[in-house]
């Protein structure tokens, strides 16, 4: 698998909702070239039969009971919200956006 | 002997006996703290009200002569990637500059139960993502060894305030070394404890799978004292554990008959310095004079756990900080579509380290890469953890570096990632596997700054890895190992 | 040429828990904006996810009524993209070890019967909701946003691509509503929004094997606006192939104004949702006897209740239809039929009368007590009342829940059927309406009703009306 990153800035750094300058592209492209040829060399390990680990841990999850808990008063949601209206947080025109709801 | 210099155990001591009031050793702090932390930048909010209040209720509850917590009135710091409510949490980031949260984190209620006064929130790379402490977005923290070093990371800031007394003790995070890897360049003692001891409720997100809170300090028994508050199950963390939390500062005697040692060789190439591998040598011969069987292994796959590590940590960083959009709170760039919104709020909010690690993240879970990249990552790190469970077959404890260097320069590798990566090698692969490992002072280089050794045990075993520790303080000549801050000789003192 | 139109649904509902599936917040509807939020379900830093065992429970019980097999260890993925509406720009999701796999659900269309099978039913968290300036999402400068629906425990059901027309799929979807009312995990209200469908339509060249190219539609409101745009979608589609077109992968949505679906946007580039494990979750492993005992709980699904209500009470099966359609109505007739035994007539009151007043009086079925109900009908059967007291009496006990054995005896309704109580009444209206009684002698039928209705009054009511024709013909035509 070829490592250049530079083909694939755009698309990640639009993935992931990230302005870049120009100049941080080009300088960004290089670095993460460099990283993930590193990062590539797990390549050489066989994997084959092993199971991927996702947690340390290895109880399974615990359930809480459904008891309804106090929530936040909205003064102290609000107290770090950037644009609110009333009781609403407020957004930007949102037609341009590409991503799927749900 | 000033009160700033004094171990935690011993101001716990000096209260409990009503030596001092908890506001004196406050006091002391905070004149401390006035006086290097100009030099050091150490802390990103300093608290000294807050501080001061608690101390004082601590002294009336003691007059009083109500029964209080081992560490009540024992002033601490905490590295501002923990949530404090009613106090700015910044993560060392632009764009939570002025985020205040609404709740604290679960190890901060147990501080404050425990009635310890709160100096400050210390430095860190932006979301604890470095090795430096100088990818912090407000300023980089000095070494107190020497100022043109760095105190390594991310927790610079924590370890560095009780290295140079501005406190007794502190709280950081460990994701892949950042406990540890500062302690060994700074001298101090830093645990990361097992995956899932402490809770990270409230401990603001790099990589999930990975990041445990863990206590810095002057000596093993003060690490232990501090553990025995935060460790514990907690509901309010899924991945906590249950299982029962010994009295980690009971009975640290160390008992080496038996223990069974395994020393880890390490590949020469990987920038080892040779007076901190002569180190570990030292130590390792120290032990076995005092009854341990030693012996030596080698973890075959440390070169790729720090692959592995550079993919899985950023893969959820890059899910983690995705929340980071300027909708619910932090900097925002007002846009007129929500899109550049998004976009522009992370590309000016976020500095060049969480950026990188945002695209590697996210390349590396896009589709068509996510098999090759993560998925197989997350298999060598299965491969890892059963090296270890191997190697605990053998060995009770492993010896090795805390970090392969001492403490580099400032401005040395911030233009080259990936040789700040490699400053993790030796603290990696015990964070991939989720056990406790702790660092511990082994003395000073020729360079005259601190080398630092790394223990590692079976999960839940944080207790011999103190008692381990408080060994090699009985056998060093000067504990604490502290600083002599040199530059404060220029003003006059 | 012949297309076959293949649609798959996927259906989303929010499940009946008191509080949120990762935090303590209430899951109550319509509530003042961001009233309902903690640092969980805002996604605030450093907060994490703890299950709720209800949620857990719903799920496994939808599973179940649905016969999806439910996997004893499953596992939450993180789903991440970037949207205003959910706070962590990742959603907690299923992806491929979901909590349930395979399923059907068995359904009549045009007469026969047929199973529509499901690839897997699984657990995720509801996004916040957006409210858009303007009218709508196009046309808004800019959109509020309300978390409170954020964090609610939802439950995503995916069909095989087995449907094949707008009709089809809203029976499926009325159907499948009705199993998870049953069920109880959900109250699936499509107007606001506990039950939501998207639907995959492609057409292919008839007798083909392969799919074709789909569109996904959303925004499909209401049961009939489902049938509306996948009729619509399907033959804007026709009209594409027909044309020597190409039908392009894109999500429409359902304009409900204008009866039109319209292209949101290409899906290509849009769909790299880098799902990877939760790490703040650990898998969900389910005990066996956990699963076995929601199973042995569950409740008998309308399918199997349908043939058993037309075998047991011999129902049309039209009325075992409407009574099984809807689970307070099939619970209200079965608890009456314990205790009356009647069924002809229970059903005819029920879907007459009962209904009648329900909607009148805009009371709930379930708030109709069984035992009362069956009292009223004893005291009509017994000729204690008539029938016009009867509905009175019904109305009453709809609107105010008083046993009509009290109010009879209260305000003295019995029926007055006694030759010797009936006869001086009877003799006075003939003597005061001489015309009357001279019509009723020439064969004029509507006269005689006259004079009844005449001693109904003199009786507020009371008087047997049967037992007045009687008496009437006797004295007059006699
Ligand atoms: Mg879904
Ligand atoms: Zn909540």
């Amino acid at each position: 698998m070829a490592v250049d990153f530079n083909a694939e800035v755009d698309y990640v750094a639009r993935l992931a909702r990230l302005f870049l300058e120009p100049d941080e592209k080009k300088r960004m492209a290089g670095q993460l070239s460099d990283i993930l040829k590193t990062a590539r060399r797990i390549q050489e390990l066989d994997t084959t039969g092993v199971e991927p680990t996702s947690h340390v841990t290895e109880v399974p999850a615990v359930l809480r009971e459904d008891q309804v808990k106090p929530s936040l008063p909205l003064n102290r949601i609000m107290q770090n919200v950037p644009r609110r209206d009333k009781g609403y947080l407020k957004v930007p025109r949102i037609a341009d956006s590409q991503q799927d709801q749900d | 002997m000033h009160l700033y210099e004094q171990t935690a155990f011993e101001l716990s001591r000096m209260l409990n006996s009503r030596e001092v009031s908890s506001v004196e050793v406050v006091r002391s702090f905070l004149e401390r703290i006035d006086e290097v932390d100009p030099h050091l930048k150490a802390f990103i909010n300093y608290t000294p009200n807050q501080a001061l209040e608690t101390a004082g209720e601590v002294d009336s509850k003691r007059i009083g002569g109500e029964k209080l917590p081992a560490l009540a009135g024992v002033p601490i710091a905490v590295k501002d990637n923990i949530s404090t409510m009613g106090l700015q949490t910044t993560c060392a980031s632009r764009i939570l500059e002025n985020y205040v949260p609404p709740f604290d984190a679960t190890v901060i209620s147990a501080i404050k139960k425990a009635k310890m006064p709160i100096l400050g929130k210390t430095n860190l790379d932006e979301f604890a993502m470095g090795s430096s402490t100088e990818n912090s977005a407000f300023f980089p923290t000095h070494n107190p060894w020497n100022l043109e070093r760095v105190p390594g990371g991310s927790s610079g800031g924590s370890v560095v305030a009780v290295a140079a007394g501005m406190a007794p003790l502190a709280l950081g995070s460990d994701t892949g070394g950042s406990i540890r890897q500062p302690a060994a360049m700074c001298g101090m003692t830093g645990l990361r404890p097992t995956y899932g001891r402490v809770s990270r409720y409230g401990l603001i997100a790099f990589a999930s799978s990975l990041d445990q809170i863990g206590p810095v300090s002057l000596t093993a028994l003060d690490g232990a004292l501090l553990m025995n508050l935060i460790a514990g199950y907690d509901p309010l963390d899924s991945t906590s554990l249950s299982d029962a939390v010994p009295d980690y500062s009971a009975r640290l005697e160390p008992d080496l008959n038996n223990l069974r040692i395994g020393v880890i060789r390490y590949d020469q190439g990987d920038g080892f310095d040779p007076e901190v591998t002569a180190a570990v040598y030292k130590a390792a011969s120290l032990l076995e004079e005092y009854g341990a069987r030693v012996g030596e292994l080698t973890l075959p796959l440390t070169d790729y756990g720090l692959s592995a590590y550079y993919l899985i940590a950023p893969s959820e960083a890059s899910s983690n900080l995705g929340r980071y959009d300027g909708v619910r709170y932090g900097f925002s760039v007002d846009a007129d579509s929500i899109e550049a919104m998004f976009s522009r709020t992370r590309g000016e909010g976020f500095g060049p380290e969480v950026k990188r690690r945002i695209m590697i993240g996210t390349y590396a879970l896009s589709a068509g890469y996510y098999d090759a990249y993560y998925l197989k990552a997350m298999k060598v790190r299965t491969m890892i953890r059963s090296d270890y469970e191997e190697a605990f077959k053998k060995y009770d404890l492993l010896l090795g570096a805390a970090s392969p260097t001492p403490a580099f320069r400032l401005g040395e590798k911030i233009e080259d990632p990936l040789q700040m990566y490699l400053s993790d090698v030796c603290n990696i692969t015990d964070a991939l596997a989720g056990v406790p490992s702790l660092a511990v002072p082994a003395g000073l280089h020729s360079s005259g700054l601190p080398v630092g050794l790394q223990l590692t045990a079976r999960p839940l075993k944080e207790k011999l890895l103190f008692k381990t520790a408080r060994f090699f303080e009985e056998h060093r000549k000067q504990v604490p190992l502290r600083p002599e801050l040199n530059f404060l000789e220029g003003r006059g003192r | 040429m012949k297309y076959e139109v293949v649609i798959g649904l996927e259906i989303h509902v929010e499940l009946l828990t008191a509080s949120k599936l990762f935090c303590g917040c209430s899951t109550a509807f319509g509530r003042e904006p961001n009233s309902h939020c903690c640092p969980v379900c805002l996604g605030l830093p450093g907060s994490l996810p703890v299950f709720n065992r209800r949620a857990i429970e719903l799920s496994v019980t939808a599973a179940l009524a649905l016969k999806s097999e439910v996997q004893l260890r499953s596992r939450f993925d993180r789903k991440n993209y970037f949207y205003p509406d959910l706070p962590k720009a990742y959603q907690v999701s299923q992806f491929d070890q979901p909590l349930a796999r395979g399923g059907y659900l068995a359904m009549e269309y045009e007469g026969k019967k047929k199973l529509i099978n499901l690839e897997r039913v699984h657990l995720e968290e509801e996004a916040g909701k957006l409210i858009h300036a303007g009218d709508s999402i196009i046309g808004a400068g800019h959109s509020l946003v309300d978390y409170n629906r954020a964090g609610i425990p939802l439950l995503e059901i995916v069909t095989a691509p087995e449907l094949h027309s707008g009709e089809e799929a809203r029976l499926f979807l009325e159907d499948l509503r009705t199993v998870l009312l049953y069920a109880g995990v959900s109250d699936c209200k499509m107007e606001e929004g506990s039950l939501r469908c998207d639907a995959n339509i492609s057409l292919r060249p008839a007798g083909s094997s392969e799919l074709g190219t789909k569109a996904e539609v959303k925004n499909m409101n209401s049961f009939r606006s489902v049938e509306l745009a996948l009729d619509y979608e399907i033959k804007r589609q026709q009209q594409v192939l027909s044309a020597g077109g190409v039908v392009n992968q894109e999500t429409c949505h359902w304009d409900e104004e204008k009866k039109q679906t319209f292209s949101m946007r290409s899906k290509e580039g849009s769909s790299d949702y880098r799902y990877f494990p939760e790490p703040d979750l650990l898998p969900l492993v389910l005990e066996k006897s956990f699963v076995a005992e929601l199973a042995r709980t569950l409740p008998e699904m309308p399918a199997k209740r349908r043939e058993r209500f037309q075998e047991q009470y011999n129902l049309e099966k039209k009325e075992a239809f409407m009574f099984t359609g809807n689970r307070e109505m099939g619970d209200l007739f079965e608890a009456v039929a314990k205790i009356y035994r009647d069924y002809r007539n229970l059903a005819n009151w029920i879907q007459g009368d009962l209904l009648y007043q329900l909607r009148e009086s805009g009371k709930k079925i379930k708030e109709v007590e069984p035992a009362l109900l069956a009292n009223l009908l004893r005291l009509l059967d017994e000729g204690r009342i008539n029938r016009p007291v009867a509905k009175e009496l019904l109305a009453e006990m709809v609107q105010t829940g008083t046993d009509p054995v009290d109010l009879v005896k209260e305000r003295g309704l019995e029926q007055i059927s006694s030759r010797e109580s009936l006869l001086p009444l009877l003799e006075q209206v003939i003597a005061e309406n001489p015309e009357a009684v001279e019509n009723y002698r020439q064969g004029k039928k509507k006269a005689l009703a006259f004079l009844v209705g005449k001693v109904m009054a003199a009786t507020k009511g009371r008087a047997d009306p049967a037992e007045l024709n009687r008496l009437f013909e006797e004295k007059i035509q006699g």
